[in-house]
């Protein structure tokens, strides 16, 4: 019974001694913070994942709460929404900007690109472009050994095992612009989604001229202007032998999908051509 | 004991199929391109165009910069164009394109005779001046030029100039083969050197399976002041510049500095031949010795190759494509780039062509580390690959710097000699590249 | 022509691989299992035999069946762990201890760190100090050497050197029975010529590097010498000290395993000496007569400590 009392009572005291220590340590330590980065924080989607060009998310809500305005302040993962409603715990007006999705600008699977010789060293994009230029004829495209896959923090980015290609879930894709900078070759490219997902852009980045691109791969863009004179628009420029579709001049009328010889100018989430007309007509 | 560098290395099977093969020289086709670039350095700048007539020796690549190199035609005939070429890793570099004609006309000035040239007056600056003019490169692979490692900053001194005669890739042979049979001027080609850096002494390095040429050269040197030859124990990377170093005179090139640091002044043998070429014969550098080997090749052997030849045309006079081959490698096996085809034309580095079959060419799976620590013994500079390649799997960069991944001189010891067969070295690089772009950003940043 | 294979240099490898190497070890621990099977018999072949299969089998349905990934039996590393667990066992062990003992090692000590390479503690010397802990008796009755046996559980036991040398019970042999291996113990550590051979045939093959051996013994006998000089009443002298127990074994085989100990010569002879220590102050000071297995055990829990801190020798030094 003794020991049981003593034990109880020694420990009781050994309790209120820690919990005076830590009420006083609190107190004198406490950093007066602005309350305003929780709160901002905790709208912010969590993901660390850098997009914004901030450390993390608390790094990005430290900046919108110092910043005087949010016009250059953007998280391309929360998109508007979450700046607007940072803007309403701030009291800061939120531009909207348009919300952007991750494309692969390449389309070299291997019906189109003959591979022309087998890689046989670790299956990492940076490692085997600073061997060289790839296992097929194209310099420009892609390796697929999944550089993107890696970076990618969502799982919007995924190689299809039969193509060996990256392949984009937009639906997960939040334009974080990771995987714009793990690739080796540069191809892959913020692009804004476009009304009801639907965008229109050249899926080639090989800059070599018509007769070789086409050689090595049969998709390839070989820089013949088609697409450039027939744009009503005047969205699409020609710089070395490839051309680039601006998507804020892109009014998504597809003629150029139709011209491109070698159908290097994609569309995406259109409806199919039949139902096209009936539209077109009414615009 | 012979003298050696004192940490890691490895002795991987020496295969100098091509030994004794006396070099024959390969008919020029009917078509070459030049490379305007070689693998370091800035690419020179094309003086000719299209439809003019160039003949052997004459200036077509001006040098462009302080590490760049002159580019001479090796043929005589008409410029098609001067447009770009794939080169081995598959990337476009400039390259001038020469209808060859019948004539094979040489530039004026350039003596044609075999014969030995000893004697020779000129001043430093005249020689230094015919180097640079020659386009003359280091031919041991980093084709370095050469005029910028005679010209050591003002306040350091040379003392030893070596001679880099030690091949240490297996397989290659071209340097051995060059040694024995233009050993004298191999010679003169050292006398020119050391007055160039006015040193007293000169060594020249060859490792002890090439008996022969150790024989050889020992004979000759003895009528040459200031020229010994040493044998050096056989052992994979000595060719590198610090590791030569270390094993002749026992010094050490602190990190990240150059030879000159001690003392040192190491240039490639083949080099030297250049130099006596450019210097005693105002020859400029035209056409190197290469070896064509493989362990399917029937007649593996040594050749001298115009620059701009198509490797295609190199190997099909050499004996053609042996049977069953799945990998060509230009270069020895240890550090030569695979290549995706023969269509590339011969570059100044390039040393040799090695073909393998399916069972030579195939990488084993790699398998779990299993810590045994054989690449910390083998590493030349006394690194840690296998920490290296698991911060580079994970972008640990300031980890890596601290651990002076820009030391490694990515010779393959690590790679060749582990158990588990892991891509050791294919890492490293990756995290080298990445590291040293981010201290080239940094100083930038900085100035 | 076909489709050219591309791959980074070096396009040559040497001949080694995980397989050659461990079957290099196994070779090598050849002579110090056959002295055990000379002195104890029967009852050595079996805890060998049971202790193999079992490492063996462990892996294998651990592999297969609860990580269901590829099976890496074949590369032989379970078979050493097997072999050493068996050399620190008495003879006369039940076999289902030594079972207990393989799960332990392969299961806990290994497989549970991520298999060949990644795991902290050497799992022979886990496997044998788990069931020290909990079969004391059965751990520490030796068998009586007596050749050819065919005696198992039943055989009679006395009492170890090192015992008898702390003045505790028995009799002290002479030296040629510590070299041939004629004295009580576990069946791997008693013939210290055996361990011997092995040891040469490991360096000679560059299986392992001189370090590690002969920083342990070199600190071992230096540190009992001077106790020995000091007080020649109250401590052993290093002679028995290098002879008896596992050390030998330990130095030769169980310090030297790849995943456990420094990757670097310097980190190597930190780790030597830091064995030698914590054994003799273990034996001369402490409870158990034997410290080599615990000696070893804390080092291998420093060896990341070490490798974090203890570099290889650079070429070249840096200039400011």
């Amino acid at each position: 019974m003794n020991v049981i009392l003593t034990s109880l009572i020694i420990l009781t005291a050994l309790a209120v001694l820690l919990a005076v220590m830590i009420f006083y340590v609190s107190k004198k330590f406490f950093i007066q913070e602005d309350p305003r980065y929780d709160e901002v924080e905790a709208a912010l989607p969590g993901a660390n994942c850098g997009g914004c060009g901030y450390p993390g998310c608390r790094g990005f809500a430290v900046a919108c709460v110092d910043a005087d305005t949010l016009e250059h302040l953007n998280c391309p993962v929360g998109g508007a929404e979450t700046m607007k409603v940072v803007g309403e715990i701030l009291g800061k007006e939120a531009t909207a900007k348009a919300p952007m999705v991750a494309v692969v600008r390449c389309g070299g699977t291997c019906e189109h690109r003959p591979r022309m010789n087998d890689y046989d060293g670790v299956e990492h994009c940076f490692i085997a472009h600073n061997l060289y230029s790839g296992e097929t004829g194209c310099s420009w495209g892609c390796l697929g050994f999944g550089d993107c896959e890696l970076a990618c923090d969502f799982g919007a980015i995924k190689i299809n095992p039969e193509t060996k290609m990256p392949e984009i879930d937009e639906e997960k894709c939040t334009a974080c612009g990771a995987c714009v900078r793990a690739c080796p070759k540069m191809l892959i490219e913020l692009r804004k989604i476009g009304p009801k997902s639907r965008r229109i852009y050249v899926n080639c980045r090989n800059k070599e001229k018509g007769a070789i691109a086409k050689k090595s791969c049969s998709t390839a863009c070989i820089g013949c202007n088609k697409c450039v004179t027939t744009c009503p628009h005047k969205a699409i420029t020609m710089g070395e032998n490839l051309a680039f579709i601006h998507d804020d001049k892109c009014k998504l009328c597809r003629k150029c999908v139709e011209v491109c010889p070698t159908n290097a100018i994609v569309e995406l989430n259109f409806p199919p051509r039949k139902t096209l007309t009936a539209t077109e007509k009414t615009e | 004991m012979l003298k050696t560098f004192k940490i890691g290395g490895v002795h991987p099977e020496e295969n100098k199929l091509s030994a004794g093969a006396k070099i024959e020289t390969v008919k020029v086709p009917s078509q070459v391109v030049i490379p305007l670039a070689h693998y370091s350095g800035k690419p020179s700048v094309a003086v000719v165009k299209r439809g003019d007539y160039v003949k052997v020796g004459q200036l077509i690549g001006q040098a462009d910069g302080y590490v760049s190199a002159n580019v001479h035609s090796s043929v005589s005939g008409t410029v098609k164009k001067v447009d770009v070429q794939l080169d081995a890793s598959g990337y476009k570099r400039p390259a001038v394109f020469i209808d060859v004609d019948e004539k094979d006309e040489w530039d004026e000035g350039i003596d044609l005779s075999p014969e030995l040239e000893k004697d020779f007056s000129f001043t430093k600056e005249e020689i230094i001046e015919k180097i640079k003019y020659a386009g003359i490169v280091g031919l041991g692979g980093a084709t370095f030029p050469a005029h910028v490692k005679l010209l050591p900053p003002p306040d350091k001194k040379a003392e030893v100039l070596i001679i880099n005669a030690v091949e240490c890739e297996p397989y290659l042979t071209c340097d051995h083969q060059l040694m024995l049979e233009k050993g004298e001027e191999i010679l003169v080609g050292t006398r020119i050197l050391m007055k160039v850096l006015d040193v007293e002494k000169a060594v020249i390095g060859i490792e002890n399976n090439k008996k022969d040429a150790v024989e050889h050269l020992t004979n000759l040197a003895q009528e040459y002041d200031g020229i010994t030859v040493q044998a050096l124990k056989v052992k994979y990377p000595q060719g590198g510049e610090k590791q030569l170093i270390d094993a002749v005179l026992n010094r050490r090139v602190p990190s990240g500095k150059i030879p000159i640091e001690v003392g040192a002044v190491v240039m490639n043998v083949a080099t030297t031949y250049a130099i006596y070429e450019a210097v005693q014969k105002d020859k400029p550098l035209i056409e190197r010795v290469m070896t064509v080997t493989g362990k399917n090749m029937k007649t593996p052997g040594n050749y001298w190759v115009r620059l701009g030849v198509f490797l295609s045309d190199v190997v099909e006079q050499a004996g053609g494509i042996p049977e069953g081959t799945k990998k060509i490698i230009a270069g020895g096996p240890m550090m030569g780039r695979s290549l995706m085809n023969l269509d590339i034309p011969m570059a100044k580095g390039t040393a040799g062509v090695l073909f393998m079959d399916k069972e030579e060419a195939l990488r084993e799976p790699d398998k779990n580390c299993i810590r045994c620590a054989q690449c910390v013994f083998v590493c030349p500079i006394g690194l840690e690959p296998f920490l290296l390649m698991n911060q580079s799997e994970r972008e640990m960069w300031d980890e890596m710097e601290q651990n002076r991944i820009m030391d490694c001189i990515e010779c393959g010891s690590c790679s060749f000699t582990c158990p588990s067969t892991r891509p050791l070295l294919d890492y490293i690089r990756y995290g080298k590249s990445t590291v040293g772009l981010r201290i080239r950003k940094r100083t930038s940043k900085m100035t | 022509m076909d489709k050219l294979i591309i791959s980074p240099a070096p396009h040559v490898h040497s001949n080694n691989s995980i397989e050659k190497t461990m079957r290099q070890v196994i070779i090598a621990l050849i002579p110090t299992m056959l002295a055990g099977f000379y002195f104890f018999g029967l009852g050595a072949v079996i805890v060998t035999a049971v202790s193999v299969i079992s490492c063996v089998l462990f892996e294998y349905l651990i592999q297969r069946f609860l990580l269901k990934g590829p099976t890496t039996i074949s590369d032989g590393s379970a078979v050493i762990t097997g072999l050493l667990l068996a050399m620190n066992l008495p003879s006369n062990i039940p076999f289902w201890i030594v079972i207990l003992g393989a799960l332990f090692a392969i299961g806990v000590a290994k497989m549970s760190f991520g298999g060949l390479g990644n795991n902290p503690f050497n799992p022979a010397l886990a496997g044998r100090v788990f069931l020290l802990f909990s079969f004391p008796t059965q751990m520490t009755s030796w068998p009586e050497p007596s050749p050819l046996s065919l005696q198992y559980v039943d055989a009679a036991t006395g009492a170890t050197p090192l015992v008898a040398l702390k003045g505790y019970a028995g009799e002290v042999p002479s030296i040629l029975n510590f070299l041939t291996g004629n004295i009580g113990g576990s069946l791997g550590e008693v013939s210290a010529v055996a361990i011997i051979i092995g040891l040469i045939y490991m360096l000679w093959k560059r299986t392992i590097t001189w370090h590690i051996p002969v920083s342990i013994l070199v600190t071992v006998a230096v540190f009992s010498g001077i106790l020995h000089t000091a007080n020649p009443e109250a401590y052993i002298s290093p002679t028995y000290h290098l002879l008896s127990g596992g050390l030998l074994l330990g130095a030769v085989f169980m310090a030297t395993d790849y995943a456990t100990s420094p990757m670097n010569a310097r980190g190597m002879l930190v780790y030597g000496v830091g064995i030698g220590i914590i054994t003799v102050v273990i034996r001369e000071f402490g409870a158990y007569p034997e410290g080599v297995s615990f000696a070893i055990l804390i080092m291998n829990a420093f060896t990341p400590l070490i490798n974090t801190y203890i570099k290889p020798k650079r070429f070249g030094k840096i200039m400011k």
